[in-house]
């Protein structure tokens, strides 16, 4: 991580990706937008994704935080094994799950260790705070 | 952070460590203080990779073609540098040339993904500093994609051993192609998406328009690819090859890598000098001197030669 007393920050930089077999990334491209709008770099890896990929995403990326898409009801199965396979790789990048989730598995998944499970009707507020407050830091838009 | 810490680093990049190498590119990339430990670090053992630039209009099919290429040179430790532009409103970016990659090369490339983080002069002298730090940790090729548009991103391609410039049938006449300054760094030229019509019509354009430029030892070649289904890669990665090869031969590559180390010290010089004209502009002595412009006492050129006496050295730099 950066050290703040000699360093600028610097934008916080994301990587969004869905996991697996998932085709509906309507959604993940209107979250990238809005996290670009917040001054973040988005490193948009799309469809199809495996735990593998996304893992060397972020370590090529250094990314700050991963936010993950979930509308293929996986996400039961899918979410630990994201975390889990980010632990492995000694990362320190939290996970933040948006898409479909039904309220009575958000603890769960909380549990699993996501940072934040965002609902279908969060507003773009919402959406970057979330990530931010994952971070623990804000992003810094020059 | 240590130089000690940063030299760990080094060598776990060296040993193929992504995540050390993510982060020394992260370093660069801020140009914050550690950046320059890192940079002379890198340096010391920089100058083994070859450094391939890819630039030319969005859309064209680059970071397609950049990540075949990356597989086609077969190499075992292939690096992609990908940069994007940063919202100048914002100074947020989506770099989504990853997409156009990932299948192609598999995990064997290192891809990283830079946006230009607003000012254009950073990135001048961020990309050297990162193409640095991948060859000094062991990446060779290293290919270089930018957006084709403006003179910072050209140049920035254009800084590498070999320029490819792709361009696309349709993509507009010679003309064109003199408006956007692509001719004139183009060492290997690609018609992409060559399965569309008129692939040869853009061929024949190019064809006028370099026989109608100076000549030199080396013509760059046109390759005709269609990167969605990797046809005409090889070929293009045959051509880079080749123009390697004259680099060495004709001694071009010395004369190339000194110019390009000679335009990255005077960047930096410049750079320094914007930061320092611009606090200079915004500190009292600048309000001062602009109240006086906007009070119709001095001119805007008196002004600024006033305020120029700040910026000379009271010091001569020693040789």
């Amino acid at each position: 991580m950066s050290d703040p007393c000699c360093e600028a920050e610097s934008p916080i930089r994301v990587v969004l990706a869905k996991l697996g077999l998932d085709g509906h990334d309507r959604g993940l491209k209107v979250v990238a937008r809005t996290l670009r709008d917040a001054g973040m770099e988005v490193i948009y890896l799309g469809l199809r994704q495996s735990t593998d990929s996304i893992v060397a995403a972020c370590e090529q990326e250094d990314a700050d935080v991963i936010g993950l898409s979930m509308h293929n009801a996986g996400h039961l199965t899918l979410v630990p094994r994201m975390v889990q396979a980010v632990d492995q790789a000694g990362l320190d990048v939290p996970v933040v799950i948006g898409g479909i989730v039904p309220a009575h598995d958000v603890p769960t998944l909380i549990e699993f260790g996501a940072a934040a499970v965002i609902g279908p009707g969060a507003s773009a507020e919402e959406v970057v705070s979330a990530v931010e407050a994952a971070v623990a830091r804000p992003t810094a838009a020059r | 952070m240590s130089p000690n810490h940063i030299g760990e680093l080094f060598e776990a990049a060296l040993g193929g460590n992504r995540r050390a190498l993510g982060k020394l590119l992260t370093m660069v990339e801020k140009q914050g203080s550690s950046a320059a430990m890192v940079s002379e670090r890198a340096h010391r053992d920089a100058g083994q990779a070859r450094v391939v630039g890819v630039t030319g209009a969005p859309g064209t099919g680059k970071s397609t073609i950049t990540g075949q290429l990356a597989g086609a040179s077969g190499a075992s430790r292939p690096a992609i540098l990908a940069i994007d532009p940063s919202s100048p409103l914002t100074g947020g970016a989506i770099l989504g040339d990853r997409i156009r990659m990932d299948n192609h090369v598999g995990c064997g490339a290192f891809i990283r993904s830079m946006a230009t983080r607003g000012h254009a002069g950073g990135l001048a002298v961020a990309v050297p500093d990162a193409v640095r730090v991948l060859d000094a940790a062991g990446c060779d090729p290293i290919i270089v994609e930018t957006v084709g548009v403006g003179q910072v991103e050209v140049s920035i391609a254009a800084a590498a051993d070999t320029t490819v410039v792709v361009v696309t049938p349709g993509w507009g006449d010679a003309v064109q192609a003199n408006k956007a300054g692509l001719l004139e760094v183009a060492d290997v030229f690609v018609v992409n998406k060559a399965d569309r019509p008129d692939a040869r019509g853009a061929r024949r354009d190019l064809e006028l328009m370099l026989d109608l430029g100076h000549r030199s030892r080396w013509r760059a070649p046109i390759v005709l690819t269609t990167a969605t289904k990797a046809e005409g890669i090889d070929d293009l990665w045959a051509e880079i090859e080749r123009h390697t090869a004259y680099l060495h031969d004709s001694g071009e590559l010395i004369r190339r890598r000194g110019r390009r180390r000679r335009d990255e010290v005077a960047d930096r010089i410049e750079l320094e000098l914007r930061d320092r004209v611009h606090q200079i502009v915004q500190g009292e002595p600048g309000e001062a001197a602009l109240g006086r412009v906007d009070r119709n006492e001095i001119s805007p050129a008196a002004a600024a030669e006033l305020l120029l006496a700040a910026l000379k050295p009271h010091n001569p730099p020693e040789g």
